[in-house]
């Protein structure tokens, strides 16, 4: 072998051997500095700053913001963090690059004001990210609509949400919900199937994973809710007919009153408790149920489930 | 015997290695790279004396914050305007036929202007050094324990300067000064934003998402070398870290060096 083939080969050895050590001890470093990357998602709070900085560029700017602010929550989410203070900063300084980013907003609206875990617990921040959104997108029906969701699920202000539902409907161009919503929080504000709707719009409205997995949370735990509510009135009405509370769940099947056995979305049959009420098997599989619990027992609230997954 | 003759060739090699090193350095002090030396003693002791008249408390901050910038870009610049022209001035001097013609490898020149550049460059970085923690010195009137994390920061800007000057070299070895001087400066500039690049490849799905992983970890990763705000403020660098980095510097550098042997290996230069 000459000693130009000899030193091609070396390189080529030492060039496939480095590059594949220089990608496992990447991965090595970006574990060991998780936290840290995490902490310094925020480069620089000022908006101002950063536009004389970007030259112009704001768009590019705003993308990188709004991907950090993705990132930073999906990271402490996962790593179940309740500390979300870069989050609001985040999402102002992107809207104020770029107010017309529109994702950013529903993000607010979702992640902003929700207690930690869930969210940052500011709910402040959220209103006062829709409100600049809105100033500045007055024909986009979905900011009112997450101004109004943020109303009714957060701030639980019905006529505030209705005003806002109602002025999304106004919209030349809205979502056939919007007057539905609007009328519906005049009368039904803390109906099952108001909560529903909105949910649901939720779902529909955007492609953004981590929203969408929230809204089948949320709509998993409304429909739990709702079973609970529903068979404690039925266990009730069994009572008043035979005057004992029934022992199983079969004693109101033949009684008429169900068919079947009643299931959680998990298939996971629902217990009669002797006082008549009624419990889910594991309360801690279904996120965000207000009923079913036992007593005393907190919502169970999905740590480590919601991963950053699209923009 | 045959092994005397391989133990005898790599003596020799080593031996051509360090004199083309060595050369190179020399090369480089006639240059006058070292005249920065001044510049960065100007800012810093100048920096030092007005943080002192105007700031409150952050006067450490300042002179820790400004001297390891100041001693990270002067580096880089030093790297890049010297890497890039490590081969063309040889070519353009046509001092490279008259090293070729000797017994001296294609592969030994390039490792050896290698080691001639990053020699310079710590050579550099040690003056500089000696001069930030005067100006510490000065301001804070003592040393302190966490001060130690400065010297750590220093060490990791060694090893951006190890990948810098590969990366000179390696695009040196196929493209004009100019060219090779903007590829390294993107690569710096982009490698900067490494952590960025591996978020989106994280967030990016299909084709798209395995083309922007496999970018975002063949970039150079800059952002893990830059330590000077959490130093700064006296916050621990860790062990891991050191090593992870110090491994990766060399790999990197290794990876670089090794491309511009095979491409350098493979060019004409009739």
């Amino acid at each position: 072998m000459t000693a130009t083939r000899q030193a091609n080969l070396v390189a080529t050895v030492v060039l496939a051997f480095s590059m594949a050590g220089v990608i496992a001890t990447l991965y090595a470093i970006d574990h060991t500095r998780r936290g840290a990357v995490t902490q310094e998602a925020l480069y620089v709070r000022s908006s101002t700053l950063l536009r004389r900085m970007s030259l112009g560029y704001t768009g590019l700017l705003a993308d990188i913001y709004w991907t950090r602010a993705v990132q930073y929550f999906g990271e402490q989410h996962h790593n179940g963090s309740s500390d979300f203070r870069l989050l609001a900063p985040l999402l102002e300084v992107t809207t104020e690059l770029d107010p017309k980013l529109l994702p950013a907003y529903q993000f607010g609206a979702n992640f902003l004001a929700p207690k930690p875990p869930n969210g940052a617990g500011l709910p402040g921040a959220a209103l006062f990210l829709m409100k600049y959104g809105i100033e500045h997108n007055p024909n986009q029906w979905r900011l009112y609509y997450n101004l109004g969701f943020l109303y009714y699920t957060e701030l639980k202000d019905y006529a505030k949400a209705a005003d806002a539902f109602a002025q999304g409907a106004k919209l030349p161009a809205t979502n056939p919900f919007m007057p539905i919503l609007a009328a519906r929080m005049a009368q039904h504000a803390g109906e099952f199937d108001t909560a529903r709707m909105l949910w649901s719009t939720t779902y529909e409205s955007t492609k953004d994973a981590q929203i969408r997995d929230n809204a089948v949370l949320h709509l998993l735990a409304l429909r739990v809710d709702e079973d609970v509510t529903r068979l404690e009135q039925v266990v009730e009405k069994y009572r008043e007919q035979t005057g004992r509370l029934p022992a199983s769940m079969g004693d109101l099947e033949r009684a008429g009153f169900t068919h079947g056995t009643p299931a959680d979305p998990k298939g996971r049959p629902y217990k009669l408790m002797p006082n008549g009420r009624i419990e889910v098997q594991d309360p801690e599989s279904i996120f965000f149920i207000t009923k079913g619990l036992p007593p005393g027992a907190a919502p169970p609230q999905p740590l480590h489930q919601v991963q950053p997954e699209s923009k | 015997m045959n092994s005397g003759r391989t133990s005898a060739n790599a003596t020799s090699a080593n031996a051509r290695i360090g004199y083309i090193a060595f050369n190179t350095f020399r090369e480089a002090v006639r240059d006058r790279v070292l005249y920065n030396l001044i510049a960065f003693a100007l800012l810093l002791s100048g920096a030092a004396i007005l943080v002192g008249e105007i700031s409150i408390d952050i006067e450490r901050l300042v002179v820790v914050n400004l001297g390891l910038t100041a001693v990270s870009l002067f580096g880089v610049v030093i790297a890049i305007f010297i890497g890039i022209g490590l081969v063309s001035k040889e070519i353009d001097k046509r001092t490279l036929y008259t090293v070729l013609s000797r017994p001296v490898r294609r592969w030994e020149f390039v490792v050896g202007k290698f080691f001639g550049l990053t020699g310079t460059l710590v050579v550099n970085t040690l003056l500089m050094a000696v001069g930030v923690l005067l100006a510490l010195l000065y301001v804070a009137h003592r040393f302190e324990k966490m001060d130690a994390w400065v010297l750590v920061a220093l060490y990791f800007i060694v090893l951006q300067f190890l990948i810098v000057c590969a990366l000179a070299l390696f695009f040196s070895s196929f493209s004009t000064p100019l060219m090779s001087a903007v590829f390294t400066f993107a690569l710096f500039v982009i490698g900067s934003l490494a952590e960025d690049l591996r978020g989106f490849a994280r967030i990016a799905r299909g084709v798209g998402g395995w083309i922007a992983t496999a970018v975002a970890y063949l970039v150079p990763n800059f952002s893990a070398l830059n330590v000077i705000n959490q130093v700064a403020h006296g916050d621990a660098v860790p062990g891991r870290l050191i090593f992870y980095n110090s491994v990766y510097a060399l790999l990197y550098s290794a990876m670089a060096i090794s491309g511009a042997v095979l491409i350098f290996q493979r060019r004409d230069l009739k």
